[in-house]
């Protein structure tokens, strides 16, 4: 299959290990991975700090940039829940129905659905010899309901040690605008998540999402707690011996 | 679990006399007296409740044991789902034709022998609450708990016109004695644990035994008995509705303690102050809510107490009833398509109890009477967003969705946030003067828009950052991005992008 590839703009800047395991990722699984070169940002950060009109262009730039692409599929789960389930709105609010139409056309999936979901692949072949535990961020947990997908291609992987983590479910204090708008409240919140993730004796925390592994990763650097924050899709390209 | 809990109860949240002035957002605090102080934004009343760990501690075991027990009540009934849609579909379909149901209302009222008032804002209000109990010549009123006699600040008004109103409720009771402000929408005291209810109860309660012991059962029947002889001798009353049952006229109120009841029936004046949007049309869709609401707010089946009454019956109960319909904002928020949606809520609390900001901060931080998930999207539309503090409020969250998730009446809370955002902007466009986070945003959207600008900016930035770094972490990042690193590392940029590895990797 050809799969176009979405790299959020702070992943292509901060994160870009992130993409290139995905490129590895789907090139092993035998699938030809495009980068449609007229991709920037999604728009999810004016979108959710309320900058409506500015996000209505990001979205008709986005759609711009991948029409007629089969699938895309990106490793950042907040903007594929973005482009899913806010570009409709985006689309009604800027009164524009052929952005609507565009969204509609797009397959935009987060990487652990298309994996599990579309290729069917539970075991990615991956090997990483390391206690690690799992956040499911909110976007991916709630906005798309990813489920036990990450969990299930985690277990797959040969030489992990996959440890439960405490309060999973609850949010790390990241929150886009939150982080810098209430930074002491978001604090406080990621001082609890680190607390769990430190509690469990993993050496890695990993998630589907850059941003909040960067806010979490961020938090457990200050605290030097000898934790790494890894992306999942980090995780799922590395082999080694069979 | 403190003592609060017996005030779980969804009628007995807020408190009416407890020294927070004109709470109506019109900026008309009343006729009299300096209107309230500017609230400060949700940030830095948040930043004053973190620190106070005692509080944080007594919020976090309250939240957690009402998570518990609304989780476990709402697992049990098979149709739970099927439950929460019939009531979002049944509060929909009321807003929509709100005007009949309320004029329907009205006429059942009237015909049962009570007066209807309508009151546009929280002044007019205010006047006929103070008009009413004055013609009665009563100086002192019961209150049995209501949101909506807060809202209005009955207890100031009243304060003013030389009349003292008790509240009666527990939880209510300690948040009055305590000079307090009320934390939670339905356990109001929820912030405070038994050691201190007991030495507030020795220091501000008349007649409490010096060897009061700071068991939750002691509290309540030292309350009881100091509450026992105003119950008696209380000829005027003052409560909220959970719901008002339009085709019979009949105000129905849920309660854990019984005091509220007895606010009902032993005084000769009852006077019920409820939101516009309380209205159900037939006692059929009461059905519906009286299972969604107690399983959602306290975990219980059903709630101890359901007190429902219709107008007056001679000879039996208040002689006189008085039944004030607020608007105060409502119909505002009713002309929003997406935000409408936040007057559905029912007032169960369940979003409060799973939202990991208001764990932390508690309400107050979200000003003066709708703390937590909702209050973040009623008070704005209530009140506008043109103070600061409004304004802050639809940022007062991470956008997580727990509070959606448990919402019996399924309002998108993320979605409606998210929405009122558009809206604060939207006024600040209108200033003559942009702010520093406009344009930045605007140019963030306009390099972002074009993917030549953005590389070129991409690669100055990265440059840029890598200056700042030491030791391959960045400490400190200027202007608005500064919040971040005061607390939280970032990594360095790497010096090459994903785009230009790919580019390499392909030339
Ligand atoms: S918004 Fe929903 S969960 Fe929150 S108090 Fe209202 S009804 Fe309950």
């Amino acid at each position: 299959m050809r799969v176009a590839l979405f790299v959020a703009c702070f992943d292509d800047a901060m994160f870009p290990a992130t993409g290139k395991a995905v490129t590895v990722l789907l090139e092993r699984l035998g699938h030809e991975v495009a980068y449609p070169p007229g991709q920037t940002c999604c728009g999810q950060v004016h979108w959710t700090t309320g900058y409506h009109r500015e996000a209505a262009a990001l979205a008709r730039a986005f759609t711009g940039a991948f029409e007629g692409c089969e699938v895309v599929v990106t490793p950042s789960a907040s903007c594929a829940a973005t482009v899913r389930g806010a570009y409709p709105r985006i689309a009604r609010t800027a009164r524009d129905p052929a952005l609507a139409r565009a969204a509609e056309g797009l397959a935009v999936y987060e990487l652990t659905e298309f994996l599990v979901d579309v290729l069917g692949a539970a075991d990615v072949g991956a090997y990483f010899p390391h206690r690690v535990t799992y956040h499911p961020t909110c976007q991916s947990a709630r906005t798309l309901g990813v489920a036990d997908r990450p969990l299930r291609l985690l277990r797959a992987v040969r030489g992990l040690d996959l440890v439960e983590l405490p309060a999973a479910e609850e949010c790390c204090g990241f929150g886009g605008a939150f982080a810098m708008k209430n930074a002491d409240v978001s604090v406080a919140m990621v001082a609890d998540k680190v607390r769990h993730i430190r509690d469990t004796g993993a050496d890695v925390v990993c998630a589907a999402d850059n941003s909040c592994l960067a806010h979490i990763g961020g938090a457990l650097s200050r605290l030097r707690g000898g934790v790494r924050a890894v992306h999942l899709a980090e995780i799922l390209a590395e082999t080694g011996p069979s | 679990m403190t003592p609060s809990s017996p005030g779980r109860t969804p009628s007995s949240a807020g408190t009416g006399g407890d020294g927070t002035a004109g709470t109506d957002g019109r900026g008309t605090a009343g006729a009299r007296g300096p209107g309230p102080p500017p609230r400060p934004k949700f940030a830095a009343a948040a930043r004053a409740a973190l620190t106070d760990t005692r509080q944080r501690r007594n919020l976090r075991g309250a939240t957690a044991v009402a998570r518990g027990r609304a989780a476990a009540a709402t697992a049990e009934p098979a149709d739970w789902e099927a439950l929460r849609e019939a009531g979002r579909a049944i509060r929909d379909e009321t807003l929509l034709g709100l005007d009949t149901h309320l004029e329907g209302l009205e006429r059942a009222v009237t015909a049962a022998g009570g007066t209807v008032h309508w009151a546009p804002d929280a002044a007019e209000a205010r006047r006929i609450v103070t008009a009413l109990v004055r013609a009665t010549g009563a100086a002192e009123v019961l209150k049995a708990g209501s949101l909506a006699v807060r809202e209005i600040g009955a207890g100031d008004a009243l304060a003013r016109a030389g009349i003292t109103l008790r509240e009666t409720a527990l939880a209510d009771l300690v948040v009055q004695l305590g000079e307090d402000e009320p934390s939670h929408l339905l356990s109001p005291a929820a912030h405070r644990d038994r050691a201190e209810i007991r030495e507030l109860f020795l220091r501000k309660m008349p007649g409490a035994p010096p060897d009061l012991p700071d068991d939750p059962e002691a509290l309540a029947a030292a309350a009881r008995a100091h509450l026992r002889g105003r119950f008696l001798s209380a000829r005027v009353a003052i409560t909220g509705a959970n719901f008002l049952v339009a085709e019979t006229g009949t105000v129905v109120v849920l309660e854990s303690e019984g005091n509220g009841r007895m606010c009902l029936t032993l005084p000769d004046t009852l006077i019920t102050v409820a939101g516009i949007e309380k209205v159900v049309p037939t006692w059929a869709d009461l059905e519906v809510f009286l299972q969604l609401l107690p399983r959602s707010s306290s975990g219980d089946r059903m709630t101890p107490y359901v007190s429902s009454w219709t107008g007056v019956t001679p000879g039996d109960g208040p002689a006189e009833f008085h039944l004030v319909l607020l608007d105060n904002g409502r119909t505002q928020a009713l002309a929003d398509e997406i935000g409408r949606a936040a007057l559905r809520c029912v007032r169960c609390s369940a979003c409060l109890n799973v939202c990991p900001v208001y764990e932390r901060t508690g309400g107050r931080a979200y000003g003066p009477v709708y703390p937590g998930p909702i209050g973040a999207i009623l008070t704005p539309q209530m009140r506008g967003v043109e103070s600061a503090a409004d304004a802050s409020l639809p940022y007062a969250s991470t956008l997580c969705g727990a509070c959606a998730d448990v919402c019996p009446v399924k309002i998108d809370i993320p979605g409606v946030l998210v929405h009122l955002r558009g809206k604060v902007v939207e006024s600040r466009r209108r200033r003559p003067v942009p702010t520093p986070e406009l344009l930045m945003m605007r140019g963030l959207a306009w390099t972002m828009g074009d993917p030549r600008r953005y590389e070129t900016a991409l690669r100055r930035g990265t440059r840029w950052v890598r200056l700042m770094s030491r030791g391959g972490r960045i400490r400190r990042l200027p202007g608005l991005l500064g919040t971040w690193t005061e607390a939280r590392d970032l990594p360095l940029p790497p010096s090459e992008s994903f785009r230009g590895w790919w580019r390499r990797r392909n030339a």
